[in-house]
């Protein structure tokens, strides 16, 4: 799927670019492209390391199977297949605490945490496991509740209310995730 | 209300910090030794996601650059226009799933072209808060943990960007117009 997905946007960039006679632009692009990727993996070490140090601190404690517990019934009906109190509950309930908040690199250091701890419970397979695709879902859907990076640039931008999109935001977002569980649950049953 | 949230907001991360490592502490965590331990793995992580993302970025920016996202935003615009959708928000359609930062300055340029406060800018604002960068999620957290077999969270992801748009076209044309 990814193999296919991915040339296609590759032969339909060449195709266009050929036909519009502007085959000059991919070099420029693809090598944009080369730095941006490394940007934003350094912009992501920061975040991932302060995380993954404080969750080892939680993990050592044994704080997150506490959590795990008092969360079992969420978890429960998100990922039937994490087993009760397993650590994996934890890191997944700071990513979606993460999400919620607005916080992009936080958010996305600690859904990778809560995949490594699905990946241990998948014996590192590399085929993705009904949860690691609940997650993906959830993450892809976005669940924010403050929008803040939009809310500041609508400010920056001369808005007189920048906060007026909370509702419609909120809405929009309720649905894409409703979609995204809904669809995840299908392809669950589909193609066990 | 908003004012609320956002206070709440700004609260729960260093509460959210304090507790972990107090509780830690009184139950005899090295917590300075643990915290470090645990740091330690996030350069290694960058590292592994680093391909995939370089792969996945190198595609989307050839794609949008070549002209072909105009191409496909061409040929749906008389579909979307029954819908009451302006034009000038449909490459958000394309670009938010491709790209975190592409649709980002393309909904800035749009603030700033046509006001905040106009109904486009509201309409861009939502879409853009309300949908995340599937590509970028997908090539990070399956990179980092070497899926090779994605099943469905490809299809999944993308149909929830779609219901994203088209709920924000909705609720806009509800509230805002």
């Amino acid at each position: 799927m990814i193999n296919v997905l991915w040339f296609i946007l590759i032969i339909a960039a060449f195709i266009v670019a050929a036909c519009n006679g502007k085959v000059d632009l991919l070099t420029t692009a693809i090598f944009q492209a080369v730095e941006d990727s490394v940007n934003i993996v350094l912009k992501l070490i920061g975040p991932m390391s302060f995380w993954l140090g404080l969750m080892n601190v939680a993990q050592k404690s044994r704080l997150n199977e506490y959590i795990a517990e008092i969360l079992k019934p969420i978890i429960k009906r998100l990922f039937p297949e994490i087993p009760e109190g397993d650590p994996a509950s934890f890191a997944i309930i700071m990513n979606l605490t993460a999400n919620i908040l607005g916080l992009g690199n936080s958010a996305t250091s600690l859904g990778i945490k809560a995949m490594q701890e699905l990946d241990r419970l998948n014996n590192h397979s590399d085929k993705a496991s009904p949860a690691m695709c609940t997650l993906l879902a959830i993450n892809t859907s976005s669940i924010t509740i403050i929008p803040s990076v939009i809310i500041s640039l609508r400010a920056a931008n001369g808005s007189s209310y920048p906060a007026a999109i909370i509702i419609s935001t909120l809405f929009a977002t309720g649905i894409s995730t409703i979609t995204a569980l809904i669809f995840d649950r299908f392809f669950r049953v589909m193609k066990r | 209300m908003p004012e609320a949230i956002m206070l709440i907001s700004s609260w729960c991360i260093p509460v959210i910090i304090i507790f972990i490592l107090t509780f830690a502490l009184l139950k005899k965590v090295k917590i300075y030794e643990q915290f470090t331990e645990g740091a330690s793995q996030g350069i290694k992580t960058a590292i592994k996601i680093f391909p995939y993302l370089l792969a996945m970025l190198v595609a989307i920016n050839i794609f949008r650059e070549s002209g072909a996202l105009d191409l496909m935003v061409r040929l749906i615009k008389p579909f979307t226009e029954k819908l009451n959708i302006p034009g000038e928000v449909l490459p958000l359609l394309f670009l938010r799933p491709l790209s975190g930062s592409g649709s980002l300055s393309y909904t800035a340029y749009l603030l700033k072209e046509y006001g905040a406060d106009s109904y486009i800018g509201k309409l861009a604002s939502t879409i853009q808060g309300s949908t995340e960068t599937t590509f970028y999620i997908v090539a990070v957290y399956f990179g980092s943990i070497g899926i090779k077999k994605y099943r469905y969270a490809v299809t999944v992801g993308i149909l929830a960007d779609l219901a994203g748009f088209f709920a924000a076209a909705f609720i806009c044309k509800l509230l805002f117009l």
